[in-house]
């Protein structure tokens, strides 16, 4: 089992981010300890199709009951690769999302913003053989949250992924290309890097746009890779 | 040990935190929504599985001792065996992943496994029995890697490389769950006083 190439820290954005005051009480202060990779790490849970919905790539479809959602309807496609650039298929990717209006349906988003009756903002889909996924939803709306007096979240769809390995699992927020929140919000400033931030904007992707239907993005993810050369293997299988 | 190579061509997509509505992509039932079903990570071990079922409870607090209530865990753990449900060679109804969320008011969660065994090492080492966990919520921008070790494993814990590898037996003990009269308890502190070992995996 070849090691994960180590994470560049500095790369993600730090556990204390003060703008972003709820970091402040729930950000490690002690530095994290390193730890040999084994099973543990380098093993992690495996999906198949029998563990999602038909319509659970489909937004628009997946909570409708008595017609499709508001909003502009949108194609979030991709690829799931690794730092090598190899493809990582078969993978579960999971996203969720506000409505148009900027308003999650979740027990405690209390905004004000309405909820939408056809829309329940979960998605799941397992990356193809190429690693390639593609969603079908509507644009997620701005909305305020409590970090300022005047704070707003420019819209986004939070991603999670799994890769191969449970010490590759990732969570991460894509941001739509041109929304002036972006530069304003604590949380993707959290992410020091202009190069690594640039990477969770989403480019509109015209070619893959479906004519008078839906606008497309296109949001590529990577996970971290294996080590070029394997290292304290000389033990394995004796 | 070779020196680090790397071949990396592209960087990892970094981290943004889960949010306060993780609910709604990872388990839609506690966000309050029906029509997705149970949510995946429902179950680690069925009832059936073989080894010892156990119930772990416990509850995450932040800087402030204040419970974080809106904590999503995800634990991976080996089987009974010490082998992991990712190449298809253990036990029907063993899927050694799971979805742990606390109550939103107390902030105490509580879920059933089953006990795992110690995981080989190479060099005829072997780790004691644990819990990989990692953890994510608002406020927590890159997810944090923990594991929960077992208090009636003394001989196995004090050979652990990953236990071992910490120095001080007090940051050392933060990893070990106590058992209480339901099964093991374990909390886990983010910041402050008896704050708990994070791993760099």
């Amino acid at each position: 089992m070849k090691p994960l190439a180590p994470r560049d820290r500095q790369w993600h954005p730090p556990a204390l981010a003060p703008a972003y005051k709820t970091s402040v009480t729930r950000s490690p202060r002690m530095p994290l300890m390193p730890l040999e990779q084994s099973a543990s790490e380098l093993t992690g849970p495996v999906f198949g199709q029998g563990d999602l919905g038909p319509h659970d790539h489909d937004l628009i479809r997946n909570y409708a009951s008595s017609g499709d959602p508001i909003g502009e309807r949108i194609i979030i496609h991709g690829r799931v690769q690794d730092e090598d650039g190899r493809p990582v298929p078969h993978t579960l990717v999971e996203i969720w999302q506000a409505n148009a209006a900027g308003r999650y349906r979740h027990v405690n988003d209390s905004y004000l913003a309405p909820v939408d009756p056809n829309f329940g903002g979960c998605g799941r889909i397992l990356t193809d053989a190429t690693g390639a996924f593609r969603f079908h939803t509507i644009k997620p709306g701005a909305y305020p949250w409590p970090n300022g007096p005047n704070s707003w979240r420019p819209a986004h769809i939070h991603f999670s992924v799994f890769g191969t390995a449970f010490a590759q699992r990732l969570i991460t927020q894509m941001y739509f290309q041109g929304d002036p929140l972006i530069d304003l919000c604590p949380i993707v400033q959290a992410v020091a890097d202009p190069q690594a931030r640039a990477l969770l904007t989403a480019p509109l992707d015209l070619e893959a746009t479906v004519p008078f239907d839906s606008i497309a993005y296109r949001f590529d993810i990577t996970l971290r890779g294996r080590r070029a050369t394997p290292f304290e293997n000389r033990t394995e299988g004796t | 040990m070779t020196a680090l190579k790397s071949s990396a061509t592209h960087k990892e997509t970094a981290s943004q935190t889960a949010g306060p509505f993780v609910h709604i992509g990872l388990a839609p039932r506690r966000a309050g929504i029906t029509g997705y079903g149970e949510g995946l990570g429902s179950q680690i071990a069925s009832p059936e599985v073989s080894g010892t079922h156990i119930t772990v409870t416990g509850c995450v607090f932040d800087g402030t001792a204040t419970p974080v209530t809106d904590i999503l865990i995800e634990v991976w753990q080996a089987d009974a065996q010490g082998l992991f449900a990712h190449h298809g060679d253990t036990e029907p109804g063993f899927c050694g992943w799971g979805r742990v969320m606390p109550d939103f008011d107390t902030g105490v969660f509580s879920f059933r496994t089953i006990k795992p065994g110690a995981v080989a090492v190479s060099g005829g080492r072997f780790m004691a029995p644990h819990l990989s966990l990692w953890l994510v919520a608002r406020g927590i921008n890159i997810g944090l890697n923990t594991r929960m070790y077992f208090p009636d494993e003394a001989e196995a814990n004090a050979q652990d490389p990953a236990l071992g590898a910490i120095d001080s037996a007090a940051r050392r003990d933060t990893l070990i769950a106590r058992k209480d009269s339901t099964g093991y308890h374990f909390d886990i502190r983010l910041q402050g006083d008896g704050e708990t070992v994070f791993f760099d995996v």
